[in-house]
Order: structure tokens, then sequence, then C-alpha cells
């Protein structure tokens, strides 16, 4: 019996360590390239009852790669590790709704966007938001700073004392660390769907997110008292655009994503996705 | 749907996802267990050589990863891995990246938790053989190997079978952890569940029960290994 | 060496320090509380609740912590029922639903922790409080209690010492103890060694410093088992 265990210890071990050994990503000659994707950011990306993963970036980025010649493989992975996966090696690309900041421009590069969505409260319909200057408009705080200032002060004056529930790691939890940070109690969490369960079970006062995301929650059978209140943001803090992100030293996937995607954008399909994912067109006018 | 009806197979149903994830669980539990024993009895016997420094580094490998979050230890493994193993290939030459997958990420975490509390169950089941027989194979003229493979490894293992069952169900637990690194384990696929459907107390409650349910039968698993491997072994307790 | 961010990373850690303690030790007592009370039906000699106690010991030593938190945590929240009811205002805080649940698992081990001690006592011990006519509550607490807290001690120190890293689940639940700043800084920084290094630390200590306390609490209680003064 203690021979039949130490063979089994054996095989389990070297089982182990071939697993550990086994490489996943080659780079440059691009077959295939690795994806990373949440799965948990409807309806950008969706795990459905079979475990797949879809939604409308995995449409969008499976034309992209016929377009371009290589395989898509997708991975599921936590937002909170997409960078750090991506520079580890896990993947070769992220696609989860990730705006184009300076910030991470230092970290990674981004394609061209293929998706432009701004910011966007949730919360009760009689939401003190619902009031705030600017509610029901597309704030631009690059193009109006204006405008910003003012909307973002009635924001503070709206939330203050309510709890608000955001992503960590997004533009949404920086804007609101920058300007919310002891006006109101913000909540970050791992996932989006957490912060929708909290905010539909009462313990948060708003959410604030991605338009499309935000959309898609409140229309949900079960948010019959919730709506999409305040001001929209885009710019600024909240980014330039959704983009692709892709290591620094792989130029040349950057360049091959852009020019599939610029095909795309020119003949309909991002749209096409878009209208069938979002109900609106979020494609990119350029 | 209906309440139960998303726990079914049919479409939209996530029963068969819950049940691939419960597979998953056991796997890197197991996994993570076979690991922790073969680091557990390097750990064990460097205490037991004798020797100042080895026992010293024994010692310390057990306090660390006993008095460390195994939250912490899990985020550390599955950061640490893939820069360590890329770092070590560009090293050698190979160029790019070398990827590590969640799943050994996650058995090597579970692994090296466990490892340290095996490492203790080792020892004490090694000190627990009598002196007689092991000052016999040496008077009879076995060599070190053969002494280990006839009278060392069958005793240790019989008496470390008690704490081992208890590490299993230990290792059952942790694997949950290795959620938040995205390996689609139980844990895993119940958050998912939870938060695409909107019925977390379904979710995670069913996720509960099947943890509960693997936990009741592996018990079973190990309480028969135990019984076989100690027939005829005279215990203080019965 | 950028000694002024690691300085800047350990200081804010140390600010998130006293959540995790007071979550820590909330749990505990709260834990330590039920258990007494899960313990005393397990040996109350009456099935149903003999029962009950060996049902709840297993459900809560079988299942693992994370899936229980997030059962009290968002399981319960999504119930209208328990939105209606008056458990709600304290359900609805993060804090005291991560405190209930950690309570509730503890609960679990403590009891079997307990029950342990309570068996270690020797029957010789309680056989003659009763010839000597003491009564069930002085039995128990000048023989059994003191015996058995003896006997407990060892295994109640891991035990404590395991729920200092389990408090580290409850930054899953948006709390900001000493694990998730750790994870935030890390997010936010992308620096991904230093900060998990210095919580790693933080909690060692911690967990060094209960371990000792124990020990020295064991030492006190047993001068029967100390070597001999020379």
């Amino acid at each position: 019996m203690a021979r039949k265990f130490v063979k089994a210890l054996g095989f389990g071990a070297a089982l182990a360590t071939s697993l550990a050994l086994a490489p996943t990503a080659f780079a440059k000659d691009w077959k295939t390239v690795v994806i990373g994707m949440e799965g948990a950011y409807e309806p950008w990306n969706l795990t459905d009852s079979s475990g797949k993963i879809v939604g409308f970036e995995v449409d969008l980025v499976n034309d992209l790669c016929k377009r371009a010649g290589f395989e898509c493989k997708i991975i599921a992975q936590d937002w909170d590790g997409m960078i750090p996966g991506l520079k580890a090696g896990k993947f070769d690309v992220i696609m989860d709704g990730m705006s184009i900041t300076d910030e991470r421009k230092k970290e990674i590069d981004f394609s061209k966007p293929y998706a432009v969505s701004p910011g966007a409260f949730l919360a009760l319909k009689d939401s003190p938001l619902a009031k705030a200057t600017g509610a029901g408009t597309l704030i631009n705080l690059d193009k109006d700073a204006a405008a910003g200032d003012a909307a973002i002060k009635s924001v503070q004056a709206a939330l203050k004392g309510k709890t608000l529930g955001v992503q960590v790691s997004t533009t949404h939890s920086n804007f609101a660390s920058q300007y919310l940070k002891g006006v109101a109690d913000v909540k970050e969490y791992k996932t989006a769907d957490d912060r929708d369960l909290d905010l539909k079970s009462g313990r948060i006062d708003a959410s604030l997110d991605d338009y499309t995301v935000v959309a898609a929650t409140g229309s949900k059978p079960d948010a019959k008292d919730l709506a999409i209140v305040g001001p929209k943001f885009i710019g600024g803090m909240f980014g330039a655009g959704t983009g692709m992100g892709i290591r620094k030293s792989d130029a040349d996937l950057t360049a091959k994503f852009d020019k599939a995607l610029a095909e795309a954008i020119a003949d309909g399909s991002v749209k096409k996705y878009s209208e069938q994912w979002f109900k609106l067109d979020i494609a990119p006018q350029s | 749907m209906g309440d139960l009806a998303i726990f079914g197979f049919g479409e939209g149903g996530w029963g068969l996802a819950l049940l691939q994830g419960a597979a998953m669980t056991l796997l890197v539990s197991a996994c993570g267990l076979l690991i922790g024993a073969a680091i557990g009895g390097l750990v064990a016997w460097a205490r037991l050589s004798g020797k100042l420094f080895a026992g010293a580094i024994g010692q310390a490998y057990a306090a660390l990863f006993r008095g460390l979050p195994e939250l912490l230890i899990v985020y550390f493994v599955y950061f640490g891995t893939s820069t360590l193993l890329t770092e070590t290939a560009n090293a050698l030459g190979r160029e790019g990246f070398v990827g590590v997958p969640s799943f050994a990420a996650g058995a090597l975490a579970v692994g090296v938790i466990s490892g340290a509390y095996q490492a203790e169950v080792f020892r004490a089941a090694y000190l627990a053989i009598s002196r007689g027989e092991l000052e016999a194979a040496v008077s009879v003229g076995m060599n070190r190997a053969l002494s280990f493979r006839r009278i060392i490894a069958p005793q240790v293992l019989r008496f470390a079978l008690p704490g081992l069952g208890n590490l299993w169900q230990v290792a059952l637990k942790d694997s949950s952890l290795i959620s938040v690194t995205g390996l689609t384990e139980l844990m895993r696929i119940s958050q998912v569940g939870a938060g695409s459907t909107h019925r977390p107390f379904a979710f995670y409650l069913g996720g509960a029960a099947l943890y509960l349910v693997m936990t009741l039968a592996t018990t079973r698993f190990f309480d028969v290994a135990e019984a076989r491997a100690t027939r005829g072994m005279r215990r203080a307790t019965g | 060496m950028d000694f002024d961010f690691i300085t800047k990373t350990f200081v804010r850690l140390l600010a998130a320090l006293p959540l995790t303690l007071s979550v820590w030790f909330l749990s505990v007592v709260l834990g330590g509380l039920i258990a007494a009370g899960v313990t005393w039906m397990r040996v109350s000699g009456l099935k149903p609740f003999e029962l009950f106690a060996r049902a709840y010991v297993l459900v809560f030593r079988g299942t693992p912590l994370l899936i229980q938190l997030f059962v009290v945590y968002y399981g319960l929240a999504s119930l209208p029922a328990v939105r209606a009811s008056i458990i709600w205002p304290f359900l609805r805080d993060a804090f005291n639903c991560a405190v209930l649940s950690l309570a509730l698992c503890t609960a679990g081990y403590q009891t079997e922790i307990f029950r342990g001690a309570l068996l270690a006592v020797p029957h010789g011990q309680v056989e003659a409080a009763r010839a000597c006519g003491m009564s069930r509550l002085l039995m128990f607490r000048r023989i059994i209690f003191p015996i058995a807290l003896r006997h407990g001690l060892p295994a109640y120190s891991t035990e404590m010492i395991s729920m200092v890293k389990s408090t580290a689940l409850v930054s899953l639940v948006t709390l900001w103890d000493v694990m998730s700043i750790a994870l935030k800084i890390r997010n936010d920084t992308l620096v991904t060694y230093l900060p998990l290094i210095l919580a790693g630390a933080i909690y060692f200590v911690v967990n060094y410093i209960i371990g000792a306390g124990f020990l020295a609490l064991e030492r006190r209680l047993s001068p029967h088992l100390r070597p001999r003064p020379s």
C-alpha cells in the first residue's frame, strides 16, 4: 500500500510540475493571440451558464482576429489583475472596457479606441442626483471645463453623506476618490456584479460606471426602481474612449489590431455589434 | 427562471457549470495536497536530520507559512510564479514571456500552505515509530534506502493518515481562495453565477452545499483508508 | 531602495491594522459566546440539542469561510424578507456582516475545542466533586473550568491565530483592512511585491505576539508542569 502511495506521490509531483512549466504564450510569431477579459462586465463581456464568455467585445475581437489573420483565445481574468497579468505574459491583449488614460499609457500601449462611452450614475429614481446640474446631459471634461466644474460641484452636493459604489482601479473609482472622498462614503468592489448586488439591496445609494453597463443593469426586471440619473461624463479622468491594452514591447501586434479596427469601423461592423449588445451606437466616429 | 431551474442542466441552467467547478476544486486540492506532501516531506526531513542549518530552515519555513494569511500567500504565489518563471527563462536565454496557468499557481499556493502543516504531521509520525524497529533494520544490514522503503515510509503513512485527512479538508477549503486568481473552481463559479443571475443566496448556499457534500464524501474515503492502514495496530484510543 | 515609498506604504498599512484587529476581537468574542451555547447543547444529553450542535459544527467547519462570508453579506441582503426585517439595519453595514460571519465560523471550531477540553477533565475529579456535595455550578466553576481551560489553551491559541488570518478575507466584502489596502496600493502603483511583503510582515508580527501571549498564559496556568527550581 505504501508503494502505491509513493508511486502516486511521485506521479502527482511530476504532473504538478509539468503543469507548472507548460508555457502558454509564444511572442513574436502571432499565430494565436490570448485575450484577457473579465467575463463579468455585461454587456461588454459576460459569462453565460455554460461557462463561455460572450458579449460585445467577444464578437468584436473574433471579427478583428479574422481580419488580422490569427486565432484568438479568450481567457477570464479579474479586473484588478488585468495590467499585471498582461505585463506578466498571462495574455497578450486586455479587452475589458478599459478606458485609454495617460496614467495607464505609462505602463502599457493602447490600440486606437473601438468604443466611446461616457460614465454615468445609477441610483433610485428619486435620488438627489436626478436634480443635479447637467442631469441627463453629456459633459466633456476636456472640452468644457466650466460646465464640468459646475456639474461636479452639484454631484458632490447631491451625494453628500450618501454611499457610492464603484469598481476598483477604474477611471470611475479614480473620479470618486478625487472628487468624492470625504463627501460621500465610496465603496470599492472587485467586480461590477458585486456592486450591483449591493445597489439592489440598498447597501449603496448610487453606482458610477460606464453608461452602457449601468444601462444594462437598469434594464433588468429586478431594477424597476433604479434609473440613470445625473450628468454623464466623458474626457478628463474618464479617458478618451475604450481601447485594447497591449504590452509596449508588442508594437507590431498593436499595429495589426489598429489596421483591422480601422477596417471594422469603416465598414460598419463595430456599429453593428454595438447596436446588437448596447442597443445604441458607441463606435468611434473617425 | 424558477429557483431550482437555474441549478438544472437544461438551457440556461448552471448545474453543469457548478459540477465542473466542484471537479476543478477536487483536482486542484488534490494536486495541492500532493505538492504539500512533497514539501512537507522535505521540511520534516530537514528538521529531523539533526543538522542545525537544515533544521533552522525547516522551522523557518513552517513558522512563515503558518503565520501568514492564506489569502496573502495565494496572491503572492499567483503574482510571483509568473514573474519568477519569466525572469528565469529570460536568464536562460529563452525569449519572451512564460506564463503560469492559474491552476498551477493555485495548486502551488495550496501546496505551499499545506506543506507547512504536513511537515509537522510527518515529523510527529516519524517520531512515533518505535526506535527498536529502526535499530533492528540497521542491525539486519539494511541500507538507508531499503529501510526507508520497507520500514519508515509505511509506518509514517499509518501514523500520518488521521492528520492528513484533516489537512485534506483544510486544502479543500483553502482552494476556495484560489477563486481570486480567476480559476474556475466551485467558489468562482458560484460567484459568477450569483453575479450573472443576481441570485447570490441561491448560488452561494448551493456552492456551500456542494462543498459540504465533497467534504463528507472524501472524509469517508480517508476513514476507510485509515481503517485499512491501521488494522492490527494497538493504539490508546479505540 | 525607495525608502520613502516603503515608509509611506508601511504607515498606510498600519493605519488599517485597527480595523483588522477590531474585526478579529469582536468576532472571536462573539464566536466564543455562540460556541459556549453550542457546546452546552452538545454535552447536554438532550438528543435534539445534540443533533443541532453536531450539524452546526459540521456545516461551519465543512464549508469554506469565504462562501459563508458571501452568504451572509450578499446572500442575506438579496432576500426581501431580510431587507424588511428588523435586523436589516444591522446587516446593511459591511463591518457587522463580516464580524457575524467570522463569529459563526469560529464558533464551530471553538465548540470542538471546548468539547475536547471538557472531555479531558479526569472523571475522578468530577466524581470527587460530587461526593463532596458540590453543586453543579460550583463544580463547573472550581473544578471543570480551570482544568478544561488548561487543556484547551494550545488549541485555542491556534484558533486565535487562524482567525487573524481569516480577517484577510473581509477585504473581499468592501472592508478596508490591511490586506485590502495592500492590494489597493499594488493596483494603484503596480509595485507587485512590496505592499504584500509589508502586509505579510504585519500579520506575522501580530500572530507572533498572540502566540507568545497564549504561551505565557499556558505557563502561568501550569505551575505544576514547570521544572523544579534548582
